[in-house]
């Protein structure tokens, strides 16, 4: 399940659809969230903008590449857009499988590529005004480890 | 027409979300960019940098990509998601 939305979402429920299926021994759950400091200190807000559309297109594609290298049962992929607040929760990858090796996997790999491919961008809030977050060196080389 | 979208700071620089411009033959993303830069100093501030991307028809794609008439091209920065 891919949905791109401005609403909360709860990790119970979404746990719960993960982990209904018999055959399914593993659920590895990643939540990212709005931390206070970022490329600005004292963080207190965030607002999200995206490209409707393109944005489920890659989000389904990067789905499709990790049901090809591991055996999943369901993934979930929620991203929130719009304005959020400090501690508030962006995004939501939830992936079950037979084995935890395939869900742990699966889930980084997912996060990964989430963050280098799918049209998100970040501004955040702070004492000194509003800043376009600058996209990292970091998550990019955590992109290319998977390509070895 | 081709349909033209801006996003994040690009959107922010140049003042506008989307425009149409014509399309003329063996239009190239990298052509239909030139073209953006000439419309003055916001556009060139927008749109210079070489981190800039390009979305063909909501797939990335390369700068020598050539456009047709209907297509939907996006100009934004590296992606910041997650």
């Amino acid at each position: 399940m891919i949905s791109v939305q401005t609403q909360d979402f709860s990790v119970a429920d979404e746990y719960a659809k993960l982990a209904q299926d018999p055959g399914c021994g593993a659920v590895v759950t990643f939540v990212g969230k709005v931390r206070d400091f970022g490329d600005s200190k004292n963080v207190s807000a965030m607002t999200l903008e995206h490209y409707p559309g393109m944005t489920e297109s890659v989000l389904e594609q990067i789905e499709a590449e990790a049901r090809a290298r591991w055996p999943l049962d369901q993934v979930t992929i929620i991203h929130r857009v719009g304005e959020l607040g400090l501690c508030d929760q962006i995004v939501f990858i939830g992936v079950s499988s037979a084995h935890r090796k395939a869900a742990f996997s699966a889930c980084e790999y997912l996060i990964d590529f989430l963050k280098t491919r799918a049209p998100f961008w970040k501004k955040e809030t702070s004492d000194e005004g509003t800043v376009w977050v600058d996209a990292k060196d970091a998550d990019q080389q955590a992109t290319e480890q998977w390509q070895r | 027409m081709i349909k033209v979208l801006f996003f994040a700071q690009i959107r922010e620089v140049i003042g506008v979300d989307k425009v149409e411009v014509e399309a003329t033959e063996n239009l190239t993303a990298d052509d239909l960019r030139q073209q953006l830069l000439a419309r003055g100093d916001k556009w060139r501030l927008a749109l210079e940098d070489r981190n800039v991307l390009v979305a063909v028809n909501q797939t990335l794609s390369g700068w020598d990509t050539e456009l047709s008439v209907g297509d939907e091209v996006a100009f934004f920065p590296p992606v910041t998601g997650g």
